[in-house]
């Protein structure tokens, strides 16, 4: 059996081949269901990461962005309805994020969940696992959401193994 | 429709560490804190395929997307994409980037002091095709110095983004040319702890394949995560 391909670091000029954009749009932003989830990656000394690539995957699409010199980035989607886990248990409405960087040798990976779906995140299989549920919980902010991620050291997001 | 089984973890030793504390830049980026293990879904094992929209023809080839040729040795890189079960991945976006001839980036962001080179931007996508096989035509990329460590060379190599069929298959790598004295030196490939899986990262010279009067071959098949189990009778 084939064994698979080792990873490596994204590198930081990888904007060349996966595009410069901040900003992705999994939808047409005009949808009356459209929502922005905005955001800022964080390095272990509370600076921004001006070379991170996010991405969001879900059943709508999957979408990427590169983070701006400020670290931002942002995405125009849906909110997923509830996903079906392999053993039969609904999990709450979410979206899977991968973020590369330069300084990371492989991808890390997390969830956004959504504020208002407080009775789903409190039955959800992962969320109760972790001591902090509201960690992947995107915030409001306005008319939008925010979920910021930071790679390091205080406040590090819960990153995941799938 | 794809069996509803999860993804195999790849064994210890394959990917690199994310503290990799010979590679300067992963000090302040790598997470600290242990990962947890996520329940799969069923769109994360058959979700939506990205990127078709983004490959025109011509897209393989980068030594034409300018005027005229860009310099160096002009070189034809291919190779399967297949998963864990040896199973061929097609249709499968492949994307790719690398330095010039010279070692230098069409990036804003690389202040290598070699020259750019008008003809070449370093950037190129495809789809792979029935039996899962890509190829890109381009020119070998130069060596480059960086600031990991006093006197760093990166050897020669080219980035490769896969989506594969899930979000477990997603991979990010780069791979290396055959007999780079720099190789023993890096620290990126050598993050790799397990030496057959660092080797899978270099790629093949093939005669075979190169084209008389016109370019030299360098294979390089890439394996994303297979599945737990297999249906039945498969």
């Amino acid at each position: 059996m084939p064994v698979s391909t080792p990873s490596q670091t994204v590198g930081p000029f990888f904007s060349l081949g996966l595009g410069e954009s901040s900003h992705g749009d999994l939808v047409d932003p005009a949808r009356d269901d459209a929502i922005r989830i905005a955001g800022v990656v964080r390095d272990g000394a509370g600076e921004p990461v001006p070379d991170a690539l996010v991405e969001l995957w879900q059943a709508e699409g999957c979408a990427r962005a590169s983070t701006t010199s400020e670290g931002g980035f942002s995405f125009v989607t849906v909110k997923p309805g509830p996903a079906a886990g392999l053993d039969g248990a609904t999990q709450a409405p979410h979206i899977a994020v991968s973020v590369f960087a330069r300084g990371l040798l492989g991808r890390l990976i997390t969830r956004i969940y959504f504020p208002d779906e407080a009775e789903a995140n409190a039955r959800d299989p992962l969320l109760r696992e972790l001591t902090d549920a509201a960690a992947l919980v995107a915030r409001p902010e306005g008319d939008e959401l925010r979920f910021d991620i930071v790679l390091q050291g205080e406040g590090e997001t819960v990153f995941l193994d799938v | 429709m794809t069996e509803p089984f999860p993804y195999r973890r790849d064994p210890e030793g394959l990917h690199p560490p994310l503290h990799s504390p010979a590679y300067e830049s992963s000090r302040l980026r790598a997470p600290e804190r242990r990962l947890v293990i996520a329940p799969a879904t069923l769109v994360e094992l058959d979700g939506p395929a990205f990127g078709h929209d983004r490959v025109s023809p011509g897209d393989a080839d980068l030594t034409h997307q300018h005027g005229g040729e860009p310099l160096g040795e002009r070189i034809v890189v291919g190779g399967r994409v297949l998963d864990g079960d040896g199973r061929p991945l097609r249709d499968t976006l492949v994307e790719v980037w690398q330095a010039n001839a010279a070692g230098r980036y069409a990036h804003a962001g690389d202040r290598h002091p070699a020259p750019l080179d008008p003809n070449f931007s370093g950037a190129g996508r495809c789809l792979t095709d029935a039996e899962g096989r890509y190829r890109f035509t381009t020119i070998k990329p130069g060596a480059y110095p960086w600031g990991n460590h006093d006197n760093a060379w990166r050897p020669a190599h080219i980035h490769f983004s896969l989506f594969g069929r899930a979000f477990a298959q997603r991979l990010v790598t780069q791979m290396y040319f055959p007999g780079d004295p720099l190789l023993a030196h890096d620290p990126i490939y050598n993050a790799v702890p397990d030496r057959s899986a660092r080797e899978r990262l270099i790629s093949r010279f093939d005669l075979e394949t190169s084209e008389p009067d016109w370019a030299l071959s360098y294979r390089f098949d890439i394996v994303l995560r297979g599945r737990e189990a297999t249906p039945m009778g498969d």
